[in-house]
């Protein structure tokens, strides 16, 4: 029974990465109905950036921290304005295309940048443990818990009650009509991007001491958080954080109660049925229209 | 300028619109027969990979580019028909048989996936299509009695009627051409006929189509397996060509790649996957030539400039490092893409179109002819 609830906490932890990255992918896709296939890209590089602040600068870790951050918020507004405005209002397709193509590019440049080695930093949750009981959690896990759930509270908050939330949501329900109601729909656009980008070096942040910093890390993860992404309903917030946890618990049970090799596949066996069940996801509207 | 009068209806359809047709594609066939003998070994083995490449575009372009249906995991159903190859011609069954066979068995997956799809658009669809592809990888590591798992699988050379065939010989050459032929006349009769209209109708609008009486859930899954079937034939091809298949050959990468080939060349017609299969598949010499050639041409322009001959030196170092770096194809491929939907979104057969309409009319060409249309009122959720 221990094994088990150990497992269970294992796999929340890990299904709060995948949360997390699963949030940035929510809120751009709230915000502008774009799916950012570059999302665990744009983490890798949030890690990239504190490695560099805090590793080959020597700042305090939470100043590396916050710079990271900004930077990414920075970069992610670069990216927008750049690559997804000119292609905005084209098939979703072709703009799911683009930021695949970002994808390759990030992940190649960062390679030739910092090289293609593991790379570490210090950070305070490196070590230590807490215990509960016989419960044995890690603090580096811990740390990724508790923010990927301040994160989602204060992103629910954020867009349920303020004027700039909402001005998001109208975005995503209706381009023109919020242009109508002079809602500023390009500098909108552009502020999710910078928030995404921001969760996503958060993440990549307070991935780098369990994960490492690794050209690559952002790919596989990524894949892992689309799935919890989708499961959650594309559009819902408090949905990635649980398609997060369903995809990180079975992909951890599965790996620890079941033969070789279901580990991975797991996940992805669990959302095609969710998918053709409710094909918008648990927490996607069942809205369908018909003829 | 040649103008096309129009007195039958059946003239809408044809395949050669006019006697130029014959003109032009006879000659590309002429050549590309005439191909294996006047280019090298090297260049013969690319052109086969072109070939496999486009059959593989054509499928995609029926899916994607005619139904509208994205998929990322057509590497799935490659891989499928170069297993179904290689474990059939282990038990000795012999290639006429194991060649449609590979084709149905992965136009019956391709029909399977289809389903799904059925109640499931944009990118909740292309996420199914990537968590079918890698439940198809993880199957082929761990089904270890037929797929020998992740060791891998050797495919001997095809045994045609007692001809052996063998991979770099000019018969395998021309046999893929014949397949590729055959694929494009499957593609550009199936665009003439009822079941090719549909497949257009649903891809412009779905609640019209259904509105018309058009069958969705038949025609998507119809589209579906063909496509698979296609790529399925595909993967014979690339099976022998390569001569040993494993589960990592067939990842998400390779089916982005396969994307590419219709992006690149332009999802909206034929000649696009040719065209986008010929870049990607000489993106690999055109590194090789970066690395190789193009620091000794710098450095000997630089030289002939007047630099120094240590500063040349240096250059040529310089050039040579950036050239062999080791992420480079996939930046390379990253801007690729990029550059392709935002300055080109109708691939390299829509420029050759635009050049060439520009010569047609030309004082009056006007660039807003292939302007396309934005639309931002777009909610999905709403759809």
């Amino acid at each position: 029974m221990l094994d088990f609830i150990q497992q269970l906490v294992s796999g929340i932890a890990l299904g709060c990465v995948y949360g997390l990255i699963a949030l940035g992918f929510v809120l751009i896709y709230k915000a502008t109905e774009v799916v950012n296939f570059a999302q665990g890209d744009l983490m890798m590089l949030g890690g990239f950036f504190v490695f560099t602040f805090i590793g080959l600068v020597g700042l305090d870790y939470w100043l590396g921290f916050l710079f990271a951050v900004c930077g990414m918020a920075v970069f992610g507004m670069a990216t927008e304005r750049i690559l997804i405005r000119p292609i905005l209002g084209y098939p979703q397709f072709s703009i799911v295309m683009a930021t695949i193509g970002l994808g390759y590019f990030l992940r190649s440049v960062a390679g030739m940048i910092w090289g293609t080695d593991d790379l570490k930093i210090e950070t305070p949750f490196s070590t230590g443990v807490l215990k509960l009981g016989d419960l044995v959690i890690a603090h580096d896990k811990l740390s990724v818990i508790v923010a990927t759930v301040i994160l989602c509270v204060v992103l629910y908050a954020f867009f349920n009650y303020t004027r700039l939330g909402t001005a998001m949501r109208a975005t995503s329900e209706n381009m023109l009509a919020a242009y109508y109601m002079g809602i500023p729909v390009k500098r909108v656009v552009s502020l999710i991007w910078a928030i995404s980008a921001a969760v996503a070096a958060t993440a990549g942040v307070l991935l780098a001491p369990i994960t490492f910093i690794h050209s690559n890390v952002g790919l596989a993860l990524g894949l892992k958080a689309f799935p919890a992404a989708v499961l959650g309903g594309f559009g819902s917030i408090p949905g990635a954080l649980i398609g997060g946890l369903i995809i990180g618990v079975i992909e951890t049970l599965a790996g620890f109660y079941l033969p070789q090799g279901w580990k991975d596949v797991a996940p992805y066996v669990v959302l095609l049925i969710v998918l053709l069940v409710r094909p918008h996801g648990l927490f996607g509207p069942s809205m369908r229209k018909k003829v | 300028m040649r103008f096309v009068f129009k007195t039958d209806y059946n003239q809408d359809i044809k395949l050669l619109k006019h006697g130029g047709y014959w003109w032009s594609y006879g000659v590309l066939l002429a050549v590309m027969i005439a191909a294996p003998y006047l280019v090298g070994s090297y260049l013969q083995s690319q052109m086969v990979f072109v070939f496999i490449y486009a059959i593989v575009g054509v499928a995609l372009i029926i899916l994607t580019g005619f139904t509208g249906q994205a998929s990322l995991g057509h590497a799935a159903f490659l891989a499928i028909g170069a297993y179904t190859a290689g474990f059939m011609q282990s038990k000795g069954i012999p290639f006429i048989v194991y060649f449609p066979a590979a084709a149905i068995i992965t136009g019956a997956v391709g029909a399977m996936v289809g389903f799904p799809a059925l109640r499931l658009s944009g990118i909740y669809l292309v996420i199914a299509t990537i968590a079918f592809a890698f439940i198809v990888e993880e199957i082929l590591a761990r089904w270890e009695s037929v797929t020998h798992g992740n060791e891998g699988m050797r495919v001997r050379t095809i045994d045609l009627l007692g001809q052996p065939i063998p991979r770099d010989g000019d018969a395998f050459y021309f046999l893929c051409l014949l397949v590729l032929v055959g694929s494009i006349l499957l593609a550009l009769n199936l665009l003439r006929s009822p079941t090719g209209r549909a497949f257009i109708a649903i891809r412009d609008s779905e609640t019209a189509g259904k509105s018309m009486g058009i069958d969705l859930a038949g025609y998507k899954v119809k589209s579906f397996a063909i496509s698979a079937a296609l790529t399925g034939m595909a993967g014979v091809l690339f099976a022998h060509k390569m001569s040993f298949i494993s589960p990592e050959m067939f990842t998400l990468l390779l089916s982005i790649e396969f994307i590419m080939v219709i992006i690149i060349g332009g999802a909206f017609g034929v000649h696009g996957a040719v065209l986008g299969a010929i870049f990607i598949v000489m993106v690999d010499p055109f590194l090789t030539a970066l690395k190789d050639d193009v620091p000794v041409l710098g450095a000997s322009l630089a030289s002939s400039l007047g630099m120094s001959p240590e500063g040349a030196g240096k250059l040529r170092e310089t050039m040579s490092s950036i050239g062999s770096a080791a992420g480079l194809k996939g930046a390379i491929y990253g801007l690729i893409i990029m550059m392709f939907i935002l300055f080109e979104p109708y691939g390299l057969y829509g420029r050759w179109l635009k050049v060439k309409l520009f010569f047609q009319l030309f004082p009056l060409y006007k660039k807003a002819t292939f302007k396309r249309q934005k639309t931002y009122v777009k909610s999905e959720r709403n759809r």
